[in-house]
């Protein structure tokens, strides 16, 4: 299939660009790059394709990664199996989810509340127990070797992310070309006619559901392995959520290259802006919601979708000349292959009023937001200040522990 | 295709109220919407392999009936019996698996998605792989006459094609059973002659129909069997031409008296044309 030819250049070009380069700054622009797509696109196989807007997705990133930090660090596992571990933790969180909210039919703005609740109970608990290391956190010790899956040099993690993303590619064009993804795009577009079908949208949902946690959650035990460091906030706080929803939607939703567009756009906009307006901080949020406004108002399909406008533009005569020929296997093969152009801009349709929807929410969420925080910034000071004095008094702390290790690590996570 | 149940059913199919033959059968359902009445105490069968119409004036519960039997909603009271199984309160996706489908009368296709598309989803039902199930709804839209939009967005469709790429999202699903909620409303009188073969050729091909028509023309043409309903119950049956003579199906589309009326102005005529 075009996908898969597609799906292995761009692991081969990447993948062989440490070689090319050593330059530090291009090498960890790639991997933030690559990290950034891989949350996107776990969004665009819940938001996208199945048409089921989370904005919560913390909840599958903060499990992966405290799931990949506690196993590592409590139970001396390996990174690896750290890793796999944590996927499973982050399907159980995404069945969990799913099927509470699904079970009783939320969908559009409630379904996103109710992520988004759930991102701030996860938080919330995380505060409050101590196996996470409440507010303090938890570092990871510094483990340079393959089975702790740490590298000195970037190219490692190049590759560790890139392979991720790639499965994360597969997954996303095994959904595009098969039953599950023709099921999940009906239930998206039209849950009532897709009943009347024999699909059951209940299963559907949850089978997205528990896809894309499981890329959040590699997305989140990354996120451990790259800065050694997790807390309730990074872990459950809103910030993996917007970045997971946003690159895809800036990228184009429901499309299998929009996300990882998406998130290397965004990250480009944001480095330059850093290195333009850098004494003025939080510009680049602010130019994060300038484009994201400008998005949907005028490229509803995102960046892909401006991509595809100008080639159906190119191939609207070609395509008029070969609209009756499809009967035999023959020509469907050819049809797949040309689905890009019709399909793509299908999608555009059904996106405009996504989007709109999307807006209404991101105004939602501002107001939770702020509710959220007057209501609960007095519980987490408290919970906070509690988990401090316990750990300050406790001689066995992993805090004081692994305070040996913090210069490195903490010039690491100043840099995100 | 061609499915028919016994060596001698066609035969069997108007003459016989044996129950083996009810693909069918309603018992006393009820569903009412907050002290609305809107499906009341309905009895009503469907033989294998047969037209049934059902008419009603606007707000007569058709429609919900359509939904109960589908599963859409479930009723306050009564069975419905589907090939002797009961399923009463089944999920419609299951009705769906074991043939019993239903169109919409405001046509909900998969907007952002081409016609193609929206069938195959209805052939994924019995077709695991992609490309098995683009086959089969190639062929299922070739024989709707939908081949020259296959490729189109189905929000680009006019509305006798959303009428008839309904049809083929549903027929795609292979069932034994179907309900067509006014699959001929909105369409101009060439539409509706273009409609009315592919309405016949599903019963010719093994599927039983249920249809709710508003166009008489259709009724008359096509069905077999009439049911008339008015505010959620069945006020009458019978033949097409039973039907539209009984004097309260009249009364109920035309208003109270109207039945009088109408058989004073008939009687005065036949005056009139033989004196």
């Amino acid at each position: 299939m075009r996908d898969i030819k597609f799906i292995a250049l761009f692991a081969i070009l990447i993948a062989t660009l440490p070689f090319l380069t050593h330059s530090g700054v291009i090498l960890n622009f790639v991997v933030m790059a690559l990290y950034a797509s891989l949350l996107a696109q776990s969004w665009n196989i819940l938001g996208g394709y199945s048409g089921q807007f989370s904005f919560g997705n913390a909840v599958f990133f903060g499990t992966g990664a405290y799931v990949q930090a506690i196993a590592q660090m409590q139970f001396a596992m390996n990174a690896w199996s750290a890793l796999m571990l944590a996927l499973c933790a982050s399907a159980c969180v995404g069945l969990f989810v799913g099927s509470v909210s699904f079970r009783y039919g939320l969908k559009g703005s409630y379904f996103a509340l109710v992520t988004l609740a759930m991102a701030e109970i996860f938080r919330i608990l995380s505060l409050s127990v101590n196996f996470t290391g409440g507010g303090v956190g938890l570092m990871l010790p510094l483990n340079s070797s393959f089975a702790g899956m740490q590298f000195v040099q970037k190219s490692g993690y190049v590759w560790l992310i890139l392979s991720l993303v790639c499965a994360a590619l597969l997954i996303t064009s095994f959904i595009k070309h098969s039953k599950l993804g023709a099921c999940m795009q009906a239930v998206r577009d039209n849950e009532d006619a897709a009943k009347a079908l024999g699909i059951n949208p209940f299963s559907v949902k949850l089978v997205a559901i528990s896809m894309c946690s499981v890329v959040m959650g590699a997305g989140g035990a990354i996120y451990v392995q790259l800065f050694q460091y997790i807390d309730p906030s990074i872990a459950y706080g809103p910030q993996s959520s917007v970045e997971a929803l946003v690159a895809a939607i800036v990228g184009g939703v429901g499309t299998l290259w929009g996300p990882i567009i998406g998130a290397t756009a965004l990250l480009l906009m944001s480095e330059l802006t850093r290195n333009l307006f850098g004494q003025i901080p939080g510009i680049n949020m602010v130019i994060y919601g300038f484009v994201l406004v400008f998005i949907v108002l005028f490229a509803p399909t995102g960046l892909t979708g401006l991509g595809v406008s100008v080639r159906t533009l190119f191939s609207r005569s070609h395509n008029t000349n070969h609209r009756n020929k499809v009967d035999g296997g023959e020509d469907l093969k050819g049809l797949d292959g040309e689905r890009a152009g019709s399909a793509e801009s299908a999608e555009n349709g059904a996106d405009r009023t996504n989007l709109t929807n999307l807006t209404n929410l991101t105004n939602l969420t501002n107001l939770t937001n702020l509710t959220n925080l007057t209501n609960l910034t007095n519980l987490t000071n408290l919970t906070y200040q509690t988990n401090l004095t316990k750990d300050n008094n406790s001689p066995k702390s992993q805090v004081t522990q692994d305070t040996q290790v913090t210069p490195d690590t903490s010039s690491r996570t100043g840099g995100k | 295709m061609t499915v028919s149940s016994t060596p001698f059913s066609e035969g069997f199919v108007v003459s016989s109220k044996s129950p083996s033959t009810h693909i069918l059968s309603l018992g006393s359902v009820a569903k009412s919407f907050a002290g609305l009445k809107a499906v009341n105490d309905v009895s009503l069968d469907v033989h294998q392999n047969s037209l049934t119409a059902l008419i009603g004036p606007n707000g007569a519960g058709k429609t919900t009936l359509f939904a109960l039997i589908s599963g859409f909603i479930k009723p306050d009271t009564g069975t419905i019996e589907y090939n002797g199984v009961d399923i009463t309160g089944v999920a419609p996706f299951d009705n769906a698996r074991n043939g019993l489908t239903r169109t919409f009368q405001i046509v909900q296709p998969f907007a952002g998605q081409t016609v193609l598309e929206n069938v195959a989803v209805g052939a994924h039902l019995h077709f695991t792989k992609r490309s098995l199930a683009l086959e089969y709804a190639s062929h299922v839209i070739e024989k709707m006459g939908l081949l020259p939009h296959a490729r189109k967005l189905s929000s680009d469709l006019t509305i006798a094609f959303r009428k008839r790429l309904e049809l083929a999202k549903a027929l795609a699903t292979q069932p034994k059973l179907i309900l067509l909620d006014e699959v001929l409303a909105g369409l101009n009188p060439r539409e509706i002659q273009e409609m009315i073969p592919l309405v016949k050729s599903l019963v010719t091909e093994g599927v039983t129909v249920l249809m709710i028509e508003h166009v008489m023309q259709a009724v008359m043409n096509l069905a077999e069997k009439v049911y008339v309903l008015d505010h959620g119950a069945l006020i009458a049956e019978g033949t097409p031409s039973e039907v539209t003579q009984n004097e309260m199906v009249i009364e109920a589309y035309l208003g109270k008296g109207t039945a009088e009326r109408l058989n004073r102005k008939s009687a005065k005529l036949d005056m009139k044309a033989h004196p």
